[in-house]
């Protein structure tokens, strides 16, 4: 991750994709957070990771709202979030509802994008919330006061926010409670129960969709058909899906708010065309693209306000002023060839945008040196094309069956590109999808892209050295003691980007200290201490250096700095300093004046003039 | 010749048997040559062609031999003339002797360079080797050979044969091709040398390297298992794109009679306050910003060189783990390749242990890398083994980077087991699919992988060069047609196809697919479009209605007809929201602005409401007429408003657009639309 700030010379041709990352950009997403605060979340509790250690409901809600928050301002800065708490003692809102507390910071409307001192307060939410906001049953038998109610009407009100055509609007119910009005009488109870579910139904027909995130009492499992399930508008084949084990632990909850907060977004409709007669629709999402610090703003150092940056194209013969599109050349057999703007784009067009079908081949042949950059998820859709999905999960099937792969051209990128389709079946844990079931689509390098870089290195004739049974066997130990049992590949966070965002906070804060940022890719020195571990890599040295402990002696010769030296031998060919005297530097040959740089060691960098000047320096001195 | 320039010998085989697949040669070999041109003008070329009637080569003259060998052309620096050449190879009319080419094109290379120039000396061979060899004078044939290879080897001279075999027919070559097959071998173990064989034109353009890429290491250092024990090794890139060359931008401002003028053109950069003040700011009065949820937060140079993430220099190991904890999906970027260092003979051996165990356990390598000091992140990534299967290339790693936390997104996918039994197939049509895999096979176990991805050339660039030297012939030359032999890149084999037809049909019929006839609008072309090979399909991708206008903006000239222009285009999907959401802005923007055109704002309004009942969209036009309501109301725009309240806008009722939540009744009332209070 370069901060690059030439970002703007960047080729026109690189990252084709970037510009479905803007589009991305684009679209906002409304979030509301709400947060049951009654009693009961500060009275249950779940083991936490730590043994022996038990946290409230209403600690895990928070901090996984505030573990939300971070990777909202971080990810999708144009979102816009609310954080609602419920049965509260205090009541903050503009409908003035009981029981319901809208949190916010100054600086910011109630549903705004985050900032970083939402973030940095919301942090210290636990300290002051009994002070200031305070929990308090708001469902009592004897009034008719419906928190939940209210609470579902104040935050239908923050989503009124945005037209819903072009941004999402979501509500998040935080909440241990499965029965909520439980303790009424009968019919207090069925008349709160209708209005309640009629406001939620009102709300999802405004476009907004409620997810309930639901936590269970140690002994006794939230129950969603007693209530919940209505509301959310599950129908019962749904409701076995509904997450098996909701909010056991912290973790889990973190993982299930972290999936569910991220809206899907297609990258790409794709047509695959299996055969002439036959095509299905596919979708295509980007599951993996490398998260980036962002582009950068230029401020005037004064105001600290955006600076508007105006790109020209000038003439350097006349001075005048370009227009798009400008022609392009390129110098051939002494020529200039032109090529227009359009002629170029209508180079790389060599076929339609849709993905063909044209063979399969063993997953063996797919080599782990054919790839280029990240690979798109492809999920069928029956939306425009019924029988897409039927036709998908055959081969689909099929594939993973008979241990093979669908080679592909792909004409939606720049260049077009064959691609690998590799079936991916689904794989599940406790915490839920792990990887989903579709196709991963792999573009493949052409002939062109691969170099030979193993021939480079070899030598004819002469064989290369290989392990013996005994350093085979030692480094098999080796591996053993090494093995990182549960890897997964997302476990690291990126070191660079964890601190350039607590840099920005610190900044956005005016602290004086960045808070330290740990870099989990640094590997781990305790384990790699154990002495079973030390011992294993100690034998395994032993059986390639032997007793030697200056490890390497040198097989082959040297040659490079060889050579190198073997040109200091002539830097006797000359009095420098009597050419430097009269002038006569600048008649010699770049690498004649090398020569002198290096026997000096001075720096080889530069054009002729500036070597000369270097020599001259030098010789002042 | 001074470093970094190669001498190469092109040595090709034109006797009749290569006659077919001569067009593809030339233009392989023309493809080298022009990138040649472009990239490395000042390599040296010559060309060596085989089979021909006559004979023509200076071993032939000074002693004797080496009949039907010309010397097309001697080395000398590549210029247009040679590109022109190769393009018209001779047809030869007898079968050549590809051992005899070589060795004149060696004698070339030896002739011209002496002992200097190693490892940038080059000989290619294109041929189908199907022809038998002289015996030699003294000696058999394994011992030429040998002989040849090892004065290769020692003159530094470093070989590529190219052997090609579509269609050979009959068995009574095979004695001849066997012996050949292990003459090309013997080069292969006594000198740089390697074999490509290929069967398709296609793989024929790509197994020629064409643009030659000094290899250069990113890193050269310690892969350190623990603090006490590091292997030296060098990494390189195994994958790089090649783009096309980077074409400068050129003006034509300048007078035809300035004879010196340089046509360049330079990008500025102005920085301002404001997009109409004059006044541009200093660099040293700019600072970077980044966006941090709302804010920019502004950041001193200082700021981020004391502050930044810091690396040093090194790769580290952070353990092993099987292979299938890493799926391939995750590799994020091009591929590097971590070879030991050749000079030390104890790394290669550390290397092999560990790249031949992990092959052997299905294990692989988990590093972090930085790749030279200050680099502005680490890498995580994970190391495959590369076991060697020549006996003389130590093994090395594949090393591929990992995506990090924050790269990932999870979304989830419904499990296919869930999905409604009617859009998953049956037993019929699951066995019909696995067929269709089985038997749809690009590697079949006798022949040639086909497509594979190191012999497969990129068409674009093809198609880039093929222009390029028609425009260096006459500017207005028009592009080409996309090359024949690409179609087989393009598009399925119609030999595979023809094989396996009943495969394919029964796979059709078991499949049925259709438009979704609920869908309304645009975007059912997807089914529309022809079937492949027809020759308008470059066309119908960029013209849809050809005639038509293309408007795709509402301006504020003719904003009504701009917009209702926009809304009916029907080449994209996204037109009619766009088309409205326009529309809605430049509302707004007259409301706001001025108070004389509430008119304009007017008939707007009502156009936009007549295309939102055209396109069913009630809730667009609703919900914004309620907000504009609310506008006007702030603003007390009363003569707007009078028009709300004459009800001469009302909004979309249910009677005009089923989606719309608004009855009849009410459809004046936008203004009541409130919440309903709780009866308490």
């Amino acid at each position: 991750m370069e901060l690059d700030p030439d970002d703007v010379f960047r080729d026109e041709d690189e990252d084709p994709e970037s510009e479905f990352f803007q589009e991305k950009e684009a679209s906002k997403e409304f979030l509301v957070y709400l947060i049951d605060a009654s009693p009961k979340m500060f009275s249950s509790t779940c083991p936490s990771e730590e043994e022996d250690k038990q946290e409230s409901h209403f600690h895990i809600a928070v901090s996984c709202i505030a573990l939300s928050l971070k990777s909202h301002i971080i990810n999708r800065s144009n979102d816009e979030i609310a954080i609602c708490f419920f049965n509260t003692r205090e009541k903050k809102n503009l409908q003035d509802l009981n029981g319901v507390y809208v949190f916010n910071v100054p600086e910011r409307d109630c549903i705004d994008r985050p900032t970083a001192r939402l973030i940095k307060e919301f942090d210290l939410i636990e300290e002051s919330f009994d002070k200031d906001i305070g929990s308090q049953t708001g469902i009592v038998s004897d009034s008719r006061e419906n928190s939940l109610y209210s609470a579902l009407w104040v935050a239908q009100a923050l989503l009124r926010k945005g037209s819903s055509k072009t941004a999402d609007k979501r509500m998040f119910l935080f909440t241990n409670e499965d029965d909520p009005f439980g303790n009424m009488r009968i019919s207090v109870k069925e008349d709160m129960t209708r209005t309640t579910l009629q406001r939620a139904k009102d709300v999802q027909d405004l476009g907004i969709s409620i997810e309930l995130l639901p936590l269970s009492q140690p002994d006794k499992q939230f129950n969603i058909t007693l209530f919940y399930k209505d509301l959310i508008g599950l129908n019962s084949d749904e409701l076995t899906e509904f997450m098996p084990s909701v909010g056991q632990k912290l973790e889990d909850m973190k993982d299930q708010l972290k999936k569910r907060v991220l809206a899907k977004r297609i990258a790409k409709r794709i047509t695959f065309v299996i055969c002439d007669g036959l095509s299905i629709e596919l979708n295509g999402y980007a599951l993996l693209r490398p998260a980036i610090p962002g582009s950068i703003t230029w401020l005037d150092s004064t105001t600290n306000l955006p600076v508007k940056v105006e790109r020209s194209y000038i003439c350097t013969d006349t001075g005048a002023i370009m227009q798009d599109p400008i022609q392009r050349i390129q110098p051939y057999k002494n020529q200039n060839i032109m090529f227009t703007v359009e002629e170029l784009s209508q180079v790389k067009k060599i076929s339609t945008g849709h993905l063909r079908l044209l063979g399969f081949k063993p997953l063996s042949c797919l080599k782990d040196y054919y790839n280029l950059k990240p690979s798109t998820f492809l999920y069928p859709s029956d939306k425009e094309v019924i029988g897409s999905t039927r036709a998908f999960i055959a081969l689909h099937r099929s594939m993973i069956q008979l241990e093979r792969f669908a080679v592909a051209f792909y004409g939606g990128t720049t260049p077009p590109r064959l691609v690998a389709l590799v079936a991916q079946d689904e794989i599940e844990s406790d915490g839920g999808q792990v990887e989903p079931p579709g196709m991963n689509m792999i573009y493949l390098p052409y002939a062109n892209d691969i170099r030979d870089i193993d021939e480079l290195h070899s030598k004819p004739g002469v064989a290369a050295p290989r392990a013996s049974e005994d350093q085979l066997k030692k480094a098999s130990a080796l591996m053993r003691r090494l093995e990182l049992k549960d890897f997964s590949v997302c476990q690291f966070a990126n070191p660079a980007l964890q601190r350039h965002y607590a840099i920005l906070q610190a900044i956005a804060l005016d602290e004086n200290e960045v808070s330290e940022t740990r870099d989990e890719t640094l590997p781990d020195e305790e384990g790699m201490n154990r002495p079973a571990v030390v011992k294993a890599i100690e034998n395994f040295k032993q059986s390639i250096y032997g007793d030697d402990p200056d490890e390497e002696s040198d097989s082959g010769a040297k040659e490079k700095s060889r050579k190198r030296k073997a040109g200091n031998a002539d830097d006797g060919k000359y009095d420098y300093i009597e050419l430097a005297k009269t002038g006569k530097l600048k008649d010699l040959t770049v690498v004649e004046l090398k020569t002198y740089l290096t026997a000096n060691n001075l720096p080889l960098g530069g054009k002729k003039e500036v070597l000369i000047n270097r020599i001259l320096t030098h010789i002042g001195k | 010749m001074a470093r970094n320039r190669e001498g190469l010998v092109l040595v090709l085989d034109v006797g009749p048997a290569m006659h077919s697949v001569l067009p593809d040669v030339e233009k392989a070999c023309s493809m080298l040559l022009q990138k040649k041109l472009i990239y490395n003008k000042y390599d040296e070329v010559g060309i060596v062609v085989f089979g021909t009637e006559e004979t023509g080569n200076e071993l032939a003259r000074e002693i004797g031999g080496y009949e039907n060998v010309t010397v097309l052309r001697n080395i000398r620096v590549v210029d247009e003339v040679v590109a022109e050449h190769v393009k018209q190879l001779p047809r030869g009319t007898v079968a050549g002797d590809f051992l005899d080419a070589l060795i004149v094109g060696m004698d070339m290379l030896i002739k011209m360079y002496g002992n200097a120039q190693k490892g940038k000396k080059r000989l290619c061979l294109i041929t189908n080797a199907a022809c038998p060899t002289k015996d030699p004078f003294e000696g058999t044939k394994d011992d030429q050979v040998s002989t040849i290879a090892m004065k290769m080897a020692a003159e530094g001279i470093k070989m590529e044969s190219i052997v090609m075999r579509s269609n050979l027919s009959g068995d009574a070559h095979e004695r001849v091709i066997e012996e050949n097959d292990h003459l090309l071998n013997l080069f292969s173990s006594n000198a740089i040398a390697k074999t490509v064989n290929v069967e398709s034109p296609l793989s024929l353009l790509g197994s020629l390297k064409t643009r030659r890429v000094a290899p250069v290491t990113l890193f050269r250092g310690d892969l350190e298992i623990n603090p006490t024990m590091k292997i030296k090794v060098w990494v390189y890139k195994k994958v790089a794109e090649e783009r096309l060359p980077t074409l400068k931008m050129y003006s034509d401002k300048a007078p035809p009679t300035d004879k010196f003028a340089k046509h360049e053109v330079k990008i500025d950069y102005d920085y301002k306050v404001t997009a109409e003040s004059t006044e541009v700011i200093a660099p040293e009065e700019r600072i970077k910003g980044f966006r941090y949820g709302r804010q920019v937060i502004p950041i001193s140079p200082d700021q981020i060189e004391t502050l930044k993430f810091k690396t040093d220099k090194g790769m580290k190991l952070l353990g092993f783990t099987e292979a299938s904890n890493i799926l391939r999906h995750y590799y994020m970027k091009d591929v590097n390749i971590v070879v030991p260092d050749p000079s030390k003979e104890k790394s290669v051996l550390a290397v092999s242990a560990i790249a031949r165990e992990m092959k052997q356990t299905n294990m692989v390598a988990i590093v972090r890398c930085v790749w030279r000091n200050g680099q502005g992140n680490a890498v995580v990534g994970v190391l495959t083994p590369n076991v060697s299967e020549r006996d003389d290339t130590p093994d090395s790693f594949y090393f591929n980077v990992l995506p990090f936390a924050e790269d990932v997104r999870e979304f989830p996918f419904p499990s296919f087991n869930k999905l409604p039994s009617s859009w998953k197939p049956d037993e019929q049509q699951q066995a019909v699919a696995d067929n269709l895999v089985k038997m749809l096979d690009l590697a079949p176990s006798a022949k040639e992988e086909v497509l594979k991805p190191d012999l497969t050339p990129n068409p674009v660039l093809q198609r880039f060069y093929e222009y390029l030297e028609l425009k260096s012939k006459s500017t207005d030359s028009a592009l080409p047609p996309m090359d024949e032999t690409f179609k087989r890149l393009i598009e399925q084999d119609p030999e595979l196809i023809s094989n396996n037809k009943s495969i394919m049909d029964s796979f059709r019929g078991s499949f049925e697919v259709k438009e979704n006839p609920k869908l309304k609008k645009a975007s059912k072309r997807l089914l529309r479009d022809k079937p492949s090979g027809s020759d308008d399909e470059d066309n119908r991708m960029i013209t849809y209605e050809p005639n038509e206008k293309k408007i795709d903006v509402v301006g504020d000239a003719n904003p009504i007809q701009d917009f209702e222009a926009m809304i009916s285009r029907r080449d994209k999907t996204d037109w009619t929201e766009k088309a409205i959401t326009q529309m809605k802005n430049l509302i707004m923007k007259l409301v706001e602005n001025c108070t004389d055109e509430g008119d304009k704002a007017l008939e707007c309004v009502l156009a936009l409401r007549k295309g939102c009942v055209l396109e069913q969209e009630p809730k667009q036009f609703n919900e914004f007429l309620n907000h504009l309501f609310k506008v006007c109301q702030e603003r007390k725009l009363s003569h707007l408003l009078e028009h709300f309240t004459s009800k001469k806008i009302t909004l979309i009722p249910k009677s005009e657009a089923a989606d719309s939540d608004v009855v009849d009744e009410n459809s004046g009332d936008f203004t009541v639309k409130q919440e309903p209070m709780i009866e308490s």
